[in-house]
């Protein structure tokens, strides 16, 4: 990154983020105000509806998991100098490799073994899904951005085709798989909260929100304190340097798509697993486009990821509430101030900071003028 | 100096200079005076402030207060455009050609005379023919960028500046990529300029040509004016002592006792050809003993680059075979950079930015760059976070780097402070084998001296020592041996004593010493 600016590590981290999220709000405002709304309801509306009630937390919560694992996925491959558009297709693989195996052993094996299984299977479908690029990329030098798009298109077919000719019952009409036995079934959080003896009101919200968690945490280690994680960020940040220290640049970038990937195929542990429980159509949808926005606006730090799936997470359940909510706002007005985020998040950033930087820098200059004076 | 009555007239007068980028004062009130028609030597360590003053002179900076006058005319300079517009032209110290261009298409982009291409390029040609003539900068003005050799380039440079009627000439750091021919070439034309009136700004730290050369000099450090006089009154000596603050030693040191050992690297018949499948090393033969400094001299592109990265394993070569310390290695099976590290080799290579550090790392990421599966800094996989800390602290107090944090981005530090970051992690593991490209690039005088002394200590501890260098001082100043190189070939080979600036530099354009 051109850093022209210079503005100390919690501004860069905090302060800009939230700059472009109040920009973004503005010019949405704007908008809203444009088509006869008042932006201020608007926005109580949807903030209310993300986070005022139990029940718009863990929808937040919900969608936020997903957006979890497809941000974890464009980081990691961000560290390794590698812009892996693919996560969508890497997710739909990873809900087909975790719907199958629970289609083929959850009639016969146990909820404890089977939903490792799960995951594991998941993760390795979206791994598969994910090193072909890669090697593609490292050993044959067609690059990852052109064969992740068309694996997504390849994979969106896949799930068609598996569904539709294998795995649909014979005289369905709807291109879904039957219902998981009851072992391969996610437990709910309102599930296992009800466990510990708290009441909670029913929700998509799942255990594998913690599973995302516990991926936030594993990136974090895996980039910063593993062997592995330095030699990645090292062939990201300079290839020639890397070669010079000895690294195989190659095996890093299969490496850093098979992570990649693998964390994108936990998606269907959300959806698949958590919330529908059959292998169906469209349970990504376009969640791992959103991914690529969320680790832009998250700076590519697991931390930043995570902050950043709650806020497009609740963008897209207040979002539905406002639709609901306010006459004459549509679904598409949300989407419009997801566009605004992205745009003033990740483009417009390099405007916005040098005037983060000066603004600092003279508040900086104003206190010490006065604190001279009061001294 | 002759006839300065007649040229008393002052071309350039900066007063009161002030710029500040943050915490830091580039420069802190400067003045400087240019008489015209002179050469005017401005002298100072990196960071000393003559780059950022040019730059106010040239309009790429606006300094924060102080004023400029040209030719007796308060100056307001907010670009390059206005620079041009008042005369001034700069020669930057990285040429700014477009290589797929021709010559002369360079001299006219950006000042084309007529929106018809044919009628601008004949009116620039019979323009430039003249200007050509009357300075002697001789240019083969239909010959693409790319194919024209570095000092071509250079006086394409000069004759853009002069044909965009440049009556100041500010030459950055101009010999740095010359070889001592092309530059007596260099100086020739500069004199010619000087008699015709131009006067000329030369930013160098080879204070062996501002002797030559200027008229007079300026030397600055820490972002002040410490010195300014005629060259007459001026002497190496005291210009680096006014640089750097203190006495310096520079040259080759006179208790130089040697005791050579055992031949430690051993290369043979190395042939290397690029992805063009052109030769770039051409049947090289190559031999390192402990306890001694090989200096390898040479035109920049004459195969020097390849030499280190095929001795380091990070180029395989199609033909010969090398000895590392016993270890036996085929063209076919070539050593890779773990291997040769494993096998006692270090390398500081060239291209600092490119190789050297990952410059977006923290100080104590970089300090492990190649090192990162060390016992001491890893173990099953983990890196160990306050070992690597401790050791770059160790290391940053070892080798004096400044400022010593290990948390600071590696490019966050100035090159002399980079460079001896990257000495301290190759030095730090005791190699046999050291294997080193332009030891002080972009380095200051001060850090200077302390590089070439950890060098000497490391010859004197048994190490064998090869030295690539563009500069001759350099060679001159550290090699026991000296190694020719041109067009991928050893061209020569010569001891110590028998090396001047004359012999080398006829051997580097393919003479015979």
């Amino acid at each position: 990154m051109n850093t022209s600016y210079a503005m100390p590590r919690w501004a860069d981290l905090v302060l800009l983020p939230l700059v472009c999220l109040a920009v973004a709000l503005l010019a949405a405002g704007g908008v809203v105000a444009l088509v006869g709304q008042h932006p201020v309801e608007v926005i109580s509306v949807l903030v209310h509806g993300a986070f005022g009630s139990a029940r718009g937390l863990s929808y937040t919560l919900y969608y936020a998991t997903t957006f979890v694992f497809t941000g974890l996925a464009v980081a990691v491959a961000f560290h390794g100098g590698l812009f892996n558009i693919g996560g969508e297709g890497q997710a739909i693989l990873g809900g087909l490799g975790t719907g199958l195996v629970a289609l083929w052993f959850s009639a016969f094996l146990p909820s404890w073994l089977m939903l490792p299984l799960m995951v594991v299977s998941g993760a390795l479908f979206g791994m598969a899904w994910a090193v072909v690029p890669g090697y593609l990329q490292a050993y044959r030098g067609s690059h990852v951005v052109i064969t992740t798009i068309m694996f997504n298109f390849i994979a969106s077919t896949l799930l068609v085709y598996v569904l539709v000719n294998h795995l649909r019952p014979a005289g369905a009409m709807s291109v879904e798989s039957v219902a998981f036995s009851e072992s391969a079934k996610l437990p709910g959080m309102h599930e296992a909260l009800a466990w510990l003896g708290v009441a909670w009101p029913a929700s998509p919200l799942n255990l594998s929100v913690v599973l995302a968690a516990l991926a936030a945490l594993g990136v974090y280690l895996f980039l910063w304190r593993t062997r592995a994680g330095y030699r990645l960020r090292a062939v990201g940040s300079s290839p020639s340097a890397a070669e010079y220290a000895g690294i195989r640049t190659r095996h890093q970038v299969v490496l850093g798509m098979a992570v990649s990937g693998a964390l994108a195929g936990m998606v269907g542990m959300n959806e698949i697993a958590g919330v529908h429980g059959k292998l169906l159509l469209e349970f990504v949808s376009g969640a791992g486009f959103t991914g690529i926005a969320v680790a832009l606006m998250g700076r590519n730090h697991p931390v930043g990821i995570v902050f950043a799936s709650i806020l497009f997470g609740a963008l897209f359940q207040g979002g539905a509430e406002v639709a609901f909510e306010v006459r004459g706002f549509s679904r598409d007005m949300v989407v419009m101030l997801q566009g605004f985020i992205v745009l003033f998040s990740g483009a417009m950033v390099y405007v916005i900071a040098p005037l983060v930087a000066r603004g600092l820098n003279l508040a900086g200059r104003c206190l010490r003028q006065t604190g001279a004076r009061h001294g | 100096m002759t006839g300065s009555a007649a040229r008393a007239a002052i071309a350039v007068r900066m007063t009161g200079i002030q710029k500040r980028f943050g915490a830091v004062a580039a420069n802190a009130d400067v003045n400087l005076t240019v008489l015209a028609g002179t050469v005017h030597g401005l002298v100072g360590e990196n960071g000393a402030g003559k780059s950022t003053l040019m730059s106010v002179l040239y309009g790429f900076y606006q300094a924060d207060s102080g004023n400029i006058e040209v030719f007796g005319r308060p100056a307001i300079i907010r670009n390059a455009d206005d620079a041009i517009a008042l005369g001034i032209g700069m020669v930057h110290q990285h040429f700014m050609l477009v290589d797929s261009l021709t010559a002369m298409e360079n001299v006219m982009l950006g000042a084309e005379p007529h929106w018809l291409l044919r009628r601008a390029e004949s009116q620039v040609r019979s323009k430039l023919e003249t200007l050509m003539q009357s300075t002697g900068l001789h240019v083969a003005l239909d010959a693409l960028v790319s194919e024209l050799p570095v000092g071509d380039r250079q006086r394409l440079e000069i004759l853009k500046a002069l044909y965009r009627g440049a009556r100041v000439l500010i030459l950055d750091e101009p010999t740095a990529v010359l070889t001592p021919q092309e530059t007596e070439q260099l100086f020739g034309v500069l004199r010619v300029l000087r008699e015709q009136g131009t006067t000329i700004l030369l930013i160098t730290h080879k204070l062996k040509e501002v002797m030559r050369l200027c008229d007079q000099v300026t030397v600055m450090r820490a972002g002040c004016v410490v010195q300014e006089m005629p060259i007459a009154q001026a002497s190496i000596e005291g210009l680096a002592e006014a640089m750097v603050g203190r006495k310096v030693q520079m040259g080759r040191l006179q208790d130089d006792v040697l005791s050579l050992g055992d031949v430690l690297l051993q290369a043979s018949h190395v042939t290397v050809r690029d992805a063009m499948n052109v030769v770039r090393l051409d049947d090289v033969n190559l031999n390192l003993r402990g306890g001694e400094i090989v200096g390898v001299a040479g035109v920049s592109g004459n195969g020097q680059s390849e030499l280190l990265d095929v001795l380091s394993g990070l180029l395989a070569p199609i033909e010969g075979e090398l000895l590392l310390c016993g270890q036996r290695f085929s063209a076919a099976k070539w050593l890779d950079p773990r291997a040769a590290r494993s096998w006692g080799l270090a390398h500081v290579p060239e291209d600092r930015h490119a190789r050297a550090m990952v410059m977006d790392f923290a100080a104590w990421e970089s300090a492990v760059l190649g090192y990162e599966a060390l016992p001491e800094y890893a173990s099953g996989g983990w890196m160990k976070h306050a070992a690597m800390l401790q050791g770059t602290a160790t290391m940053m107090e070892r080798f004096d780097v400044r400022p010593r944090d290990p948390a600071l981005l590696s490019r966050s530090f100035s090159g002399g402070n980079q460079q001896k970051l990257v000495l301290a992690r190759e030095l730090g593991q005791l190699p046999k084998v050291l294997l080193v490209g332009q030891p002080t690039r972009g380095v200051d005088i001060g850090a200077i001296e302390f590089i070439y002394a950890q060098l000497r200590a490391m010859r004197d501890a048994g190490c064998a020592v090869l030295v690539v260098s563009s500069e001759l001082d350099e060679i001159l100043a550290l090699s026991t041996r000296v190694i020719v190189m041109n067009q991928g070939r050893v061209a020569g080979e010569l001891p110590i004593e028998d090396c001047t600036e004359a012999s080398l530099g006829l051997l580097m354009v393919g003479g015979v010493a």
